[in-house]
């Protein structure tokens, strides 16, 4: 079954909603003045498993179901949401949304159809992709894997996360477009002890597609052995530096630079009312010549990416900054039609009882021409980093943060001690104008992450090659 | 089961009526769980709603109207268990929730620890609290609120040249937990909040800073104007900052962003973090881990506190008590399961710590920084960069450069680095400034010999 019918059946006809109560809620959400009308129905199953000190110690298993309604007149937008699919409970939210607007008569709905979109992954459960056993199985082993890897592994929790999202948008500009999206991930954590001294290190990754992907290329054992890699380097870790210094990042995960040097500060909505450092720059030079950034939806299976946004439009591959130029911003269809663009299929919400927000996707930088050897023997004095934590923006001055989980000191064009974990910071608008060498080697990261922007929480992902900072600020605590 | 529910934002449905509702939810999944052949069950049900409305550049943004209702329950085979959750509450979604939980619990391992809390140790007399004062709030009143408090802040500088807006948030409801031991609890909660975020510009310099309060009863809301006012003084004061050479030096680490240091120490010393080894803190009961002037204690029957609730997540009576006395760890933060592990008994911690406060010294912010003489004060701090299996702390910041105690210019784009043990031991006072909004309360710490790394 298509995607489209999966949704009307899961979010219209098993609830008992047929095609005119669906005319009914939006004609009730809809007035004269309102420009943009949608509902957004949503049905999700996630089940969560989590192994610790070798066995299988908690499971869950939650179940969703809502619709989200909203009118947006100008700049102004009202929002009801509600977790009864029934008629009446949906002319009541539809009738709350729409008291945004100033009354008038109704307004016209035109013929709902679906937009032409190309599925970028299967429309299946990845909960029942495998049975219990294999799941529990594949869980254990992981565990297996990484106790096998080193003697000095003390601890390891694996946790298996399966969700199955089914989503419906009806739109007064005539979308109905239906979606079913999967999501797999797993995770590793290990910590390790050596002569009282403990380290940790973790690994994983996940996809937008069933659970058999981790079965494959042994990326489950893979990701054990990762882990455990990463917690022994940290066992031998010396102080970081502290101070500005050059700083080569390694390719994939670290492109968590990109989402918080850029990303963030080209989201429409902060850029049409004027709080990014970037707004009103489309046009000038904004990074290195070197520098390419695209935000993608459109890569198959990956964690970032969408069939259809969250406003029914199919997700693009948007260039963000083209050879050190900006060239513009992510768009959900509200920033759009404000700014007088098209919707860059960017508009995304963690749930129905969320409202939508242009929202990074896939967001990765370009290879370039360097051997990434080349960069490292470049740099005489200073740090490669090439696994992060988490990072973190403030998109009006432009200073961001992401912190290294994994790094090494560089001397004399040569990768040498590893360092404790440290916070590096930078301005974004200035960072990416330092970027003097882009690597060959693009990676995208192992599927792993989540954005959180105004306490919305959304899967993305992130890539680079390996490129070189002339210049950033290490947070160590070696002078 | 499936009642319908009158969402009218300008008389807030009485939050109490629900209560035999969510009580019958709570006892449906418990006779559901039995049915299903569980030795044991714990389910919790909560229903609230409320308004959130946003005002910017004087036009009100965005009106939500929030309605979430949510059940989760617990079941155990034995020492095995399953759990799973839903924001239906009709009858069928009642079956299914349990039946998934079940089936989950088909497949986890037997572990001694899993289980309901102790029987003696459950609120079975518990106080109210005082948690429930619901505002009957027209959206037009709330856009007063909020203009007023955003028009305060916008006129409070020449140099506040834009706005995120300002946001009143008003929500009410009720939760139940119960348990097959014959456990029922639950009340009534209200929780009112008005934030604002503005954006100065001087030059090239663009800042952007907030300010809120946050109740359980709206007439205790700071005034609009004043919430306004403290915005726009924040971002204003941060314009042209400076960046600072990379230097070892004292650090006050001001009010607002004092209780993350509290968190992390309550983090670490966490029943899950501490049966894991993933803490620094391993076996420190008893040691001194402060100055031994440092007295921090969780208070979780403050009537109308933010973080108050008479009983835990496992129904277990919470209890005023001492965390560190004298600069000692007094006890650890455990739910039952971890107790078991440690082999020691739950502090009613399931959930977390309510209303953690640390004792105030005698100077206040300006005699603070009269007492560093120069050094740093950090008035924020951007992303995670604590490692819990080491200490180790490396995280953004900016602040203000200051010198013999006076303040002599903003300070960003730096880092603030150090271990927690060196810096929990290395307090060297804090301040009586503590009416911060929040759950959490401190003043602001004083920390000697931190690593600034910049320029």
């Amino acid at each position: 079954m298509q995607a489209l019918d999966i949704a009307r059946h899961t979010l219209l006809d098993s609830p008992g909603l047929a095609d005119s109560d669906l005319e009914r809620v939006m004609d009730q959400l809809l007035s004269s003045d309102i420009d943009v009308a949608d509902i957004y129905f949503q049905s999700s199953r996630l089940e969560s498993w989590v192994l610790d000190d070798g066995i299988i110690k908690e499971g869950n298993h939650n179940i969703e179901q809502g619709a989200g309604l909203r009118a947006i007149s100008g700049e102004k937008t009202g929002f009801a949401y509600t977790d009864d699919l029934n008629l009446p409970q949906l002319l009541q939210a539809a009738g709350s949304a729409r008291a945004i607007a100033r009354s008038g008569q109704s307004g016209r709905l035109p013929q709902l159809s679906p937009p032409a979109a190309r599925p970028l992954y299967p429309a299946v459960n990845p909960l029942e992709s495998l049975n219990e056993d294999e799941k529990l199985a594949l869980m254990r082993r992981v565990d297996a894997e990484a106790r096998a890897a080193d003697p000095r592994v003390q601890q390891v929790i694996v946790s298996l996360v399966a969700a199955h999202d089914v989503v419906l948008v009806a739109a007064n500009d005539g979308t109905l477009a239906g979606d079913v999206r999967p999501l797999i991930r797993l995770n590793v954590q290990v910590i390790v002890e050596q002569d009282g001294r403990r380290e940790q290190g973790s690994s994983g990754g996940g996809a937008r597609t069933t659970l058999d992907f981790l079965l494959q290329e042994d990326r489950a054992l893979g990701f054990a052995r990762e882990a455990v890699r990463q917690a022994l380097v940290n066992l031998e870790a010396i102080d970081a530096p502290a101070g500005t210094m050059p700083v080569v990042l390694g390719p994939g995960w670290p492109g968590v630079l990109l989402h918080e040097a850029v990303g963030h500060g080209l989201e429409g909505d902060f850029n049409r009312k004027g709080t990014s450092a970037f707004a009103g720059r489309v046009g000038e030079q904004v990074a290195s010549t070197l520098c390419t950034v695209v935000d993608d939806g459109t890569l198959p299976d990956r964690r970032g990416s969408l069939t259809i946004d969250d406003e029914g439009v199919p997700s693009q591959h948007t260039v963000l900054i083209e050879n050190g130029i900006l060239r513009g911003y992510l768009q959900d269809k509200m920033n759009a039609r404000l700014m007088g663009v098209a919707s860059t299929g960017n508009g995304r919400r963690e749930s129905y009882a969320h409202l939508p927000m242009p929202r990074m996707t896939n967001t990765y930088m370009l290879p370039g021409d360097s051997d990434p050897n080349e960069i490292i023997a470049s740099v005489e004095k200073g740090l490669y980093a090439v696994n992060f934590g988490g990072g973190q923006v403030d998109i009006t001055s432009g200073k961001f943060v992401f912190s290294a989980s994994e790094a090494y000191l560089i001397e004399n064009g040569r990768v040498t001690t590893p360092v404790k974990g440290a916070t590096l910071i930078g301005s974004g608008p200035e960072v990416m104008t330092r970027v003097s060498m882009v690597g060959n080697d693009l990676e995208l990261d192992s599927g792993v992450g989540t954005c959180g922007k105004e306490g919305q929480s959304v899967p993305v992902g992130v890539g680079q090659p390996t490129l070189k900072i002339d210049e950033l600020t290490v947070g160590g605590t070696a002078a | 089961m499936n009642s319908p529910r009158e969402l009218t934002p300008d008389a807030p449905l009485d939050a109490r009526t629900q209560l035999p509702q969510l009580e019958q939810a709570v006892a449906d999944l418990l006779a559901e769980a039995k049915r299903q052949g569980a030795s044991a069950a714990e389910a919790g049900v909560s229903s609230d709603s409320g308004l959130s409305l946003t005002v910017r550049l004087g036009e009100v943004e965005t009106i939500e109207h929030t309605n979430d209702r949510g059940l989760g329950v617990t079941v155990y085979f034995g020492h095995r268990k399953g759990a799973a959750s839903t924001s239906d509450l009709s009858p069928q979604a009642i079956r299914e929730t349990v039946t998934a939980a079940c089936r989950i619990a088909r497949y986890t391992s037997e572990d001694p620890c899993h289980g309901l809390a102790d029987p003696a140790l459950l609120a079975r007399d518990y106080p109210d609290l005082d948690l429930y004062h619901p505002w009957s709030l027209a959206p037009e009143e709330a856009a007063e609120i909020a203009r007023r408090c955003e028009d305060a802040a916008r006129q409070t500088d020449p140099r506040i040249s834009n706005s995120e807006g300002a946001t009143l948030n008003s929500q009410s409801g009720s939760f139940i937990y119960g348990n097959s031991h014959g456990f029922v609890g639950g009340y009534p909660f209200s929780r009112h909040s008005l934030s604002c975020s503005v954006i100065a510009q001087e030059g090239d310099s663009m800042q952007r800073d907030y300010w809120y309060d946050s109740s359980r009863l709206h007439q205790t809301l700071a005034a609009p104007e004043t919430i306004g006012r403290i915005a726009a003084e924040r971002a204003v004061a941060r314009l042209n900052g400076r960046r600072l050479g990379t230097r070892q030096t004292p650090v006050v680490f001001r009010a607002d962003i004092a209780p993350g240091l509290l968190r992390s120490l309550t983090g670490a010393i966490r029943g899950h973090a501490l049966y894991r080894k993933a803490s620094f803190l391993l076996d420190q009961l008893g040691e001194q881990l402060f100055p031994d002037w440092v007295q921090i204690h969780e208070r979780p029957h403050l009537p109308r506190g933010l973080a108050s609730a008479p009983f835990d997540n496992e129904g277990v009576a919470t209890r005023d008590r001492d965390i560190i006395r004298d600069g000692v760890l007094q006890g650890y933060v455990l739910d039952s399961y971890s107790a078991c592990r440690l082999g020691m008994q739950t502090t009613g911690n399931a959930g977390g710590v309510r209303n953690l406060a640390i004792d105030s010294g005698e100077h206040d912010l300006a005699g603070l920084l009269q007492e560093m003489g120069s050094g740093l004060l950090v008035t924020e701090m951007m992303g995670h960069g604590l490692n819990m299996v080491t200490g180790d702390y490396s995280r953004g910041a900016s602040g203000f450069w200051v010198e013999n105690g006076e303040i002599a210019y903003p300070v960003e784009e730096i880092t603030v680095a150090g271990n927690l043990r060196d810096m929990f031991r290395g307090l060297v006072a804090v301040g009586s400034d503590n009416d911060i909004p929040g759950s959490v309360r401190t003043g602001s710490w004083l920390i000697d010999g931190m690593t600034v790394a910049g320029e």
